[in-house]
């Protein structure tokens, strides 16, 4: 009897590691999608900005709407890590500004430069669903983290706490993609 | 002359860039000259009569805030419409640099071009400015004004070329004439003073401790100070029996500014430093208040070394109480100052500023055809 007793408590035992490593392999590969996230989200800002200053520089806008992305696009590439979301934020009304201008998107496209408009729309759209994905398995991971199990066994180990990127990423015609 | 002025900013929001043209305008008008502004401005406000509206301004992230500035191709061409239909023998643009409707004339116009740079340029902003497009707008301006030393500096160092100094105007008429304070300043006298009260340079805390000792044998002797602070821990320097003599009015408008240079006996500027000009003094002057300021080169420059307004030693209050002391009980020496500091800020006056202006125009347009639009 007790030994069976005694095998059952092991088997249990085995189990229950064997669970929570998985529980610790399980959150290790969150973390490594939080990165990953990130990544393909500072891919994407990163993209916003060049072809904004790509558009800045054309010579296809008037001096002043120029200035005003160049300098919004130099603020986002400067920025410290904390204040990134509210440069990028701001390079966001910087092109909000521009294209909602009267005639802005008309003109540009008269003048041959249908293709800028496209890539500046094409890359606001993608640091729009970056962001989303991002903000998504970031929720996901820290809602993880916070489980009692995880808590008291530190599964997540030194991984750091994963944080919400917030910003303003509405797309430049004004209406959300999404 | 037909001189076209462009105004960067709104023309409703009160700021110093606008003053400076309202005051320039009008005081070219009155030389005789036709004057047109653009400014970024609703079209159904009502505007003086040679102010052109351009549009309403967007508010906009730019330089670490948000500023209100007028862009894009429709007001291009308003600005490119209002440049062909003037004719103008010159234009004047107000800070070329910023993002705003002076770049925008840089860039449609061809012809005589006069920039006054008001704001010492960041150097971010500089950096900027070497971007093509807008290095080709900026090319086009004949000659440079700036309206401060620093200002002229930035742009002497990071652009290259100069810039003629010129200051503001003060703009005499208005400080002439407004109605005291009821019961301002009263039989027992009362002395002045306008300024940000803490901000150390502008003295205050000189002028407190003087009229700390000038109290302590006039009974009825009061202070009027207006300007933004915090008045109670101002009001808690003074001793006790002296706080209900002292008045502070925090933060005033133009027109309250006026009526405080009217309500009171003598003007107190106790400046330890830090003044290029002297601006509130010089506004002192030209209401006609007799003045009793620091010795410092700004105010001595402006006063004709004490003898149109009294100097004290920089910082002493002792010296302050004794200067005003012997002003309050001398009412034909104030009133020699007041005729005294009227005439001698008749040279600040913007009539003079404007005539300075013209100079730059002429010198520019000298066998120039007019202002056109770029092809």
């Amino acid at each position: 009897m007790t030994w069976t007793y005694l095998v059952l408590i092991l088997l249990a035992l085995v189990l229950w590691a064997v669970y929570i490593s998985w529980r610790a392999g399980r959150l290790d590969r969150m973390h490594n999608r939080v990165e990953a996230a990130r990544t393909s989200l500072d891919l994407a800002l990163e993209r916003r900005s060049s072809v904004a200053y790509e558009l800045a520089s054309s010579g296809l806008l008037d001096p002043a709407t120029s200035l005003l992305l160049a300098d919004a696009v130099r603020r986002a590439k400067e920025a410290s890590p904390g204040e990134r979301d509210l440069a990028e934020s701001d390079l966001t009304r910087a092109l909000h500004a521009a294209f909602g201008q009267p005639g802005f998107r008309k003109e540009l496209e008269d003048k041959g430069g249908a293709e800028l408009v496209a890539e500046v729309d094409a890359a606001a759209r993608q640091v729009f669903i970056a962001r989303k994905f991002y903000n998504d398995v970031a929720a996901r991971t820290m809602i993880d983290r916070r489980r009692p199990l995880a808590r008291v066994f530190r599964l997540a180990g030194n991984a750091p706490q994963p944080r919400f990127f917030e910003m303003d990423d509405t797309t430049p015609a004004g209406d959300e993609t999404g | 002359m037909r001189i076209g002025i462009v105004c960067p900013y709104s023309w409703a929001v009160p700021g110093g860039v606008q003053q400076h043209i309202r005051d320039l305008a009008e005081a070219l008008i009155e030389l005789g000259h036709n004057v047109s502004v653009i400014a970024p401005a609703d079209d159904d406000q009502p505007l003086p009569h040679y102010v052109v509206p351009a549009g309403k301004a967007v508010p906009v992230p730019y330089n670490g805030s948000v500023a209100r500035l007028v862009f894009g191709p429709l007001s291009a061409n308003r600005v490119r419409r209002w440049v062909r239909d003037g004719a103008f023998d010159v234009l004047h643009v107000h800070e070329p640099a910023v993002p705003s409707l002076s770049l925008l004339a840089c860039w449609v116009a061809a012809g005589p071009i006069v920039a006054t740079v008001h704001t010492a340029m960041p150097r971010s902003r500089v950096l900027l400015a070497a971007q093509p497009v807008l290095r080709s707008a900026l090319e086009k301006i004949d000659g440079r004004i700036a309206v401060s030393e620093a200002a002229r500096t930035t742009l002497v160092e990071h652009l290259g070329g100069d810039a003629v100094l010129i200051p503001n105007g003060v703009a005499t008429r208005r400080y002439r004439s407004a109605d005291p304070y009821p019961g301002w300043p009263g039989p027992g006298g009362a002395i002045g003073f306008l300024g940000r009260m803490e901000e150390p340079r502008k003295g205050l805390a000189v002028l407190l401790k003087a009229f700390d000792t000038l109290a302590a044998e006039r009974e009825s002797l009061r202070l009027l100070v207006a300007g933004p602070g915090d008045a109670d821990e101002q009001r808690s320097r003074l001793r006790e029996p002296l706080r209900e003599r002292a008045f502070f009015l925090g933060e005033v408008s133009e027109e309250e500014k006026v009526r405080v240079l009217h309500s009171v006996d003598v003007f107190c500027s106790p400046n330890t430093g830090g003044e290029s000009f002297g601006i509130v003094t010089a506004e002192a002057m030209a209401a006609g208040v007799p003045i009793v300021a620091s010795d410092i080169d700004a105010f001595r420059q402006v006063l004709r070394d004490g003898r149109a307004g009294e100097l004290f030693a920089v910082g002493d209050p002792a010296d302050l109480a004794r200067v005003t002391a012997r002003l309050l009980d001398d009412p034909a020496r104030r009133a020699e100052l007041s005729v005294a500091a009227l005439a001698a800020v008749a040279d600040y006056d913007w009539a003079v500023v404007a005539e300075a202006v013209v100079s730059v125009y002429e010198t520019v347009v000298r066998g120039r055809a007019t202002v056109g639009v770029a092809q």
